[in-house]
């Protein structure tokens, strides 16, 4: 058993090694679905967290408690509601997206989406009262002031989005819903470590795991980087 | 040039001011003291429009200020925070802030407010890095540098060493005669409030207390509070 194991790692790292097609396949598709997923989810989610950050009415704390609880919401509830959007009898069946790389991205910006909103909500807001202020009392206008805003939180919101990509990456719940698993399609690396695993193959499935793991480190290492900066 | 009528401010159920009447003629440079809490920061922020008073109006040369003030009457004051927060860049970015929103932006007139507060040649530091008292400093060249009609100022020498006070009153003093500033300034020292303001206001849990020329108020106080401030202040 403890043999096999070692065996296994052994050939999953040869076959990284080897640099193997339909491993860089899969490998650059997810970065392809997770990567446009959060780069869509960050077009609006950075205006949208600016925008809330700064307002402080009723109405902006209870749409604030919903993009909260949306943080956590679980991947196979977002898999879900898009399938049934995309799904042929669906609203949107009519596109044809379902089983497509589409598909997989539209499940994660709804995944990121709320993430990437409410960390800049949050970073806006802890710097709106202090920078907010002092930009107006320096002659800025009211928008020239909540620029400053911006640009003072600037760290904090990339690491919004690096945070957004970490969470995509690793979600396996939507893509599969959505996406199907299709080889040399829609499969991407959490869906195949399920499906290599569940077919005995453990080799490709520990190299993919393997790959993974150093993509999530990389992530966690920018984002520590990243907001290492922040305090001088 | 600033009159205040009725001025009420409360958070809550707290009122930390109650202003009747107050005045500041143009030219002037007057000092604000008072214990902690009296509401002395809470005033300049007022005047500054960056909060609104609970009820009362306020004048700027006769006119009735709205809230939010318009930008145009808001470009010809500044104020320095009790704590001043600098943007995290470089000094220089941070001085030419306000004329860079003005979109009059210029160089050799940054440069100068720099050398003014004696902070030369510190223009590409990254202004977080600054010790507490730089950074007052600067906080002060990126206010003066917009040659504001009106300069409000919270303790502005609070985190300074002898040689560096002295340079920034003479600095206040200059600007006063030179370009007939107006200026407001708290503080807690008052040796200072009598070397550089003509008049003194002096507040204690949201109420002025009295006001008149420096001299009097600190030879021949006519308030008991006053007097006894005074006396504090000189034992330590
Ligand atoms: N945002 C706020 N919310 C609630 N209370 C406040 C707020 N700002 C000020 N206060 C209160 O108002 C009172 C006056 O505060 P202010 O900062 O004007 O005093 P100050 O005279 O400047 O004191 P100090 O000399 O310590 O700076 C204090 O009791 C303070 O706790
Ligand atoms: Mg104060």
């Amino acid at each position: 058993m403890n043999e096999g194991f070692l065996n296994n790692l052994w050939n999953a790292l040869q076959l990284i090694l080897a640099w193997d097609t339909e491993l860089v396949r899969i490998v650059g598709l997810s970065l392809f679905v997770s990567g446009a997923a959060v780069l869509i989810a960050a077009l609006f989610a950075i205006p949208l967290g600016t925008f809330l950050g700064l307002k402080n009415s009723k109405w902006v704390r209870y749409i604030s408690k919903i993009i909260y609880t949306f943080m956590g919401l679980p991947p196979v509830v977002a898999g879900l509601v898009v399938f049934l959007l995309l799904s042929k009898s669906g609203p949107l069946g009519i596109l044809e997206l379902l089983w497509t790389p589409w598909a997989m991205i539209i499940a994660q910006v709804m995944l990121a989406l709320p993430i990437i909103t409410g960390l800049t909500m949050t970073a806006i807001k802890s710097k709106d009262q202090a920078i907010g202020k002092t930009a107006l009392t320096l002659g800025a206008s009211k928008y020239q002031a909540a620029l400053a805003v911006i640009r003072e939180a600037r760290i904090a919101i990339i690491s919004a989005i690096v945070a957004g990509l970490g969470r995509v990456i690793a979600e396996v719940g939507a893509v599969m819903m959505v996406g199907g698993n299709i080889q040399g399609k829609t499969r991407v690396m959490t869906t195949a470590i399920v499906l290599e695993t569940r077919k005995g193959n453990f080799e490709m499935a520990l190299s993919l795991g393997i790959i993974l793991l150093v993509l999530a480190f990389i992530i966690n290492s920018i984002l520590m980087t990243i907001q290492g900066e922040k305090d001088y | 040039m600033i009159e205040l009528k009725n001025i009420v401010k409360s958070y809550g159920e707290k009122e930390v001011l109650n202003i009747e009447s107050l005045k500041i003629s143009r030219g002037k440079i007057c000092g604000i003291m008072g214990p902690s809490g009296a509401g002395k920061s809470t005033l300049l922020r007022i005047i500054n429009g960056l909060e609104k008073p609970t009820s009362g109006s306020i004048y700027f040369d006769g006119k009735k200020v709205s809230f939010p003030p318009e930008l145009s009457l808001r470009r010809r004051m500044t104020m320095v925070f009790q704590k001043p927060v600098l943007f995290s860049t470089t000094v220089y970015n941070n001085v030419i802030y306000g004329l860079k929103v003005r979109g009059r932006e210029n160089r050799q007139k940054v440069l100068q407010a720099i050398e003014f507060v004696g902070l030369k040649g510190m223009e590409k530091r990254n202004a977080l890095s600054l010790s507490g008292g730089e950074a007052q400093r600067i906080a002060l060249a990126r206010a003066i540098v917009l040659e504001p009609e009106l300069l409000l100022l919270d303790e502005p020498t609070a985190n300074l060493d002898p040689a560096n006070v002295e340079i920034i009153e003479n600095l206040l003093l200059e600007l006063n005669s030179k370009k007939n500033t107006t200026i407001l300034i708290v503080t807690h020292n008052i040796f200072q409030a009598k070397r550089i303001s003509e008049e003194v206001v002096f507040m204690k849990n949201g109420f002025v207390i009295e006001k008149g020329p420096t001299n009097k108020v600190f030879s021949r106080p006519s308030a008991s509070q006053t007097a006894a401030f005074i006396k504090g202040e000189m034992i330590f």
